[in-house]
């Protein structure tokens, strides 16, 4: 059975009013050349510095991530792991610790981050070890210095684990990370950006999800200057299950892209993404890129991706473009959805004719449309936080007039 | 006695096009705490537009008259002051807001109206109650608000929010469509406990006679093209069931 869903409107976000000004890119569309083309190397020399008429730069702020594109040798960020006694964790280069299997550079700033690994990180998770608690890592950066790092997050076969890599500090950051899941195991990798406000980043996540396995991948930016974190999933045997979620707040001045992949060639897996995002504030940028390949050999694949945008002032610009390949009939499913909207007014009418203020009900109808993503997390405590933390940047631009149900 | 006051009320609507249209046109009511007023008409009427007008909605834009809740300007309000003022509205269509469950949106309303969190055991007491009086089953407190709601579902989290938070004065906007005669007779039975208990006006907007079986309204008013075209007691109501309101319509 094959059902191709392509939908691009959404009944909450889809009234005149709510795509007013909110610039969002159309349907699906397909690129000229397959995404299974795209270069991908260990070898910096095939990568040129991005001059921004690529079309996977076209985007970014390359005067910002200049220093990220620099092949000089730079610092390892500031690492900290904890967790569980269970977990081996070990450091040394990036051969040392089994590095490059399940990841390859695939833009400059990722090769240059590799080229420029002198300590990476494994984090290793026994076979059959189900953990308690989730395994932390903190990188920091720090103001004034490009560093680069390499985590490898490996889960030995029916192995669960939840892992948090959290980013704090300053500074000019390429982090590899390298997610390797054995068969039938279960592992959740979040990875928080948290960033002081000047900070820029540029990750590259690789996921090579085994058989049977399951595995959640949830991004949360909220800080930094300039973000740009690229996740690419691939299956290493049928049966996978994997999800991407992600969600982001854009201030004014700040950038944040999310860059997905989903390469499936295995039989019979899936694979669901949802990104939620909300900006506010003038030169607030959000890009959300979805690529989804279903390759000839990929029966039975079944598959949807989502992104959500809302858009809380003037000023602010949110690109999303969802792209599904698809080489072969035989899928279960496969689907894609964007929206970019502003507030609901009808829902915000709706709290505040039961007595709620204004700016509550935008709190309540922000932290509703992050709640779904955000409390998967699976640590109350990062939830709440992460919550806090919109809630700030929420109170901190004063919305007035942004909203028709503001006027009396 | 608490009075709703509505004079000579003037209300348009901005239509696509640019232009504006007039859909109240001269609109007087006066309700006072206790009683039940039954508003029927036919659809286009107006009946929501006068809804929404007291409750504030900004799609309608007052272009004369007034409203007045115990000689206070209601007019002056926001959305929100009116509502803690003492109005409520169960709308004929309630929204959707994803994320938001009904426990947290029942508080948080309860918080706003009361100037005060509730305490939270009697609070959690009292929605339960509430609930069970309306035969909602309580996992509906988990899930959020009206979201994949059936229609007779939204219209009991109306009455369930009419019920907890304890307006002054209510408009209950075709509260009765959609429900079968069970679902009919539950919802009635909580708009009557609530004025039983804490006895607010009830504006009942209406197209058939039926809810006015389980909720007896003193005075009925017939509306049409934008105003009050007749009213009367109870009797007007069987009158309307008979005839319809072809005669109105016609005369207009
Ligand atoms: N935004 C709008 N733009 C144009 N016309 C509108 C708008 N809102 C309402 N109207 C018109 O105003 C009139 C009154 O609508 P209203 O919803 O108040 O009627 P009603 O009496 O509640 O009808 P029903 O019994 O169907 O609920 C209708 O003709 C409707 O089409
Ligand atoms: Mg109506």
């Amino acid at each position: 059975m094959t059902a191709v869903d392509e939908t691009t409107t959404d009944p909450a976000a889809g009234s005149p009013v709510n795509t007013a000004r909110a610039h969002s890119h159309g349907a699906g569309v397909v690129p000229d050349a397959s995404r299974a083309e795209r270069v991908t190397s260990f070898d910096v020399a095939d990568f040129a510095v991005p001059t921004g008429r690529e079309e996977e730069w076209k985007f970014s702020p390359l005067r910002e991530l200049a220093p990220l594109f620099e092949a000089a040798p730079a610092g390892s960020a500031a690492v900290e792991v904890s967790g569980p006694d269970a977990v081996v964790h070990r450091t040394g280069t990036l051969q040392e610790v089994g590095a490059g299997t399940a990841f390859t550079p695939g833009d400059r700033a990722a090769v240059t981050g590799w080229a420029a690994t002198a300590q990476a990180h494994l984090v290793s998770v026994p076979a059959e070890a189900e953990l308690d608690a989730p395994v932390l890592v903190a990188v920091r950066g720090t103001a004034g210095t490009t560093t680069s790092g390499h985590l490898v997050v490996e889960a030995g076969h029916h192995a669960r684990a939840l892992v948090v890599i959290s980013h704090t500090g300053s500074g000019a950051h390429r982090g590899g990370v390298e997610v390797r899941v054995g068969d039938g195991a279960d592992l959740t990798v979040v990875t928080l950006q948290e960033w002081d406000a000047d900070a820029v980043h540029v990750g590259q996540h690789d996921v090579l999800v085994g058989r049977d396995a399951r595995v959640r991948h949830i991004a949360v930016s909220l800080g930094g200057k300039a973000v740009r974190l690229s996740t690419n999933v691939r299956y290493a045997g049928p049966g996978g299950d994997a999800q991407a979620l992600g969600v982001y707040f854009s201030d004014a001045g700040q950038h944040l892209e999310h860059r997905l992949f989903v390469d499936h060639e295995a039989t019979n897996c899936k694979s669901y993404v949802e990104y939620k995002g909300a900006l506010q504030g003038d030169g607030a940028h959000a890009v959300w890129i979805g690529d989804v390949l279903i390759r000839a050999a990929a029966e039975g694949t079944e598959t949807y991706e989502l992104n959500r945008n809302l858009v809380l002032t003037d000023g602010a610009r949110a690109d999303s473009v969802p792209n599904l390949e698809i080489e072969t009939g035989e899928i279960v499913g496969a689907g894609h959805a964007s929206a970019t909207g502003r507030f609901d007014d009808e829902q915000l009418f709706y709290l505040q004719a039961r007595g709620i203020t204004p700016d509550e009900a935008r709190r309540l109808v922000v932290r509703g449309f992050f709640a779904s993503i955000v409390e998967r997390i699976g640590v109350p405590e990062i939830s709440e936080r992460l919550m806090t933390t919109i809630e700030t940047e929420l109170a901190a631009t004063d919305l007035a007039g942004t909203s028709s149900t503001e006027e009396n | 006695m608490p009075t709703l006051e509505i004079r000579d009320l003037h209300v348009t609507v901005d239509e696509a096009d640019g232009g504006t249209k007039e859909i109240l046109r001269g609109v007087d009511l006066t309700i006072g705490s206790g009683e039940v007023h039954a508003v029927m008409g036919p659809n286009g009427s107006g009946k929501s537009t006068l809804a929404y007008s007291i409750a504030g909605h900004p799609k309608y834009t007052v272009t004369g008259g007034s409203i007045t809740l115990d000689g206070e300007d209601v007019l002056a309000m926001s959305v929100d002051e009116r509502a803690r003022a003492g109005l409520f509205l169960a709308m004929q269509y309630p929204v959707e807001v994803p994320g938001v469950t009904v426990s947290n949106f029942l508080r948080t309303a309860k918080t706003a109206i009361d100037g005060e969190a509730p305490k939270l055991r009697t609070w959690v007491k009292d929605v339960k109650q509430a609930m069970d009086d309306l035969k909602m089953d309580p996992t509906f407190a988990e899930r959020n608000v009206n979201e994949h709601f059936s229609g007779g579902e939204k219209k009991r989290h109306e009455i369930l929010q009419m019920e907890l938070l304890k307006p002054k004065f209510a408009v209950l906007d075709e509260t009765d469509s959609g429900l079968d005669v069970d679902a009919l007779k539950i919802v009635s039975e909580g708009v009557n406990r609530s004025l039983a208990s804490t006895g607010p006006g009830v504006l009942l907007i209406t197209h058939y006679t039926r809810i006015l079986r389980y909720i007896k309204p003193q005075f009925v008013h017939v509306f049409v093209d934008g105003r009050v075209a007749e009213q009367g007691g109870p009797e007007l109501a069987d009158s309307l069931e008979e005839t319809g309101y072809d005669r109105f319509l016609t005369r207009a």
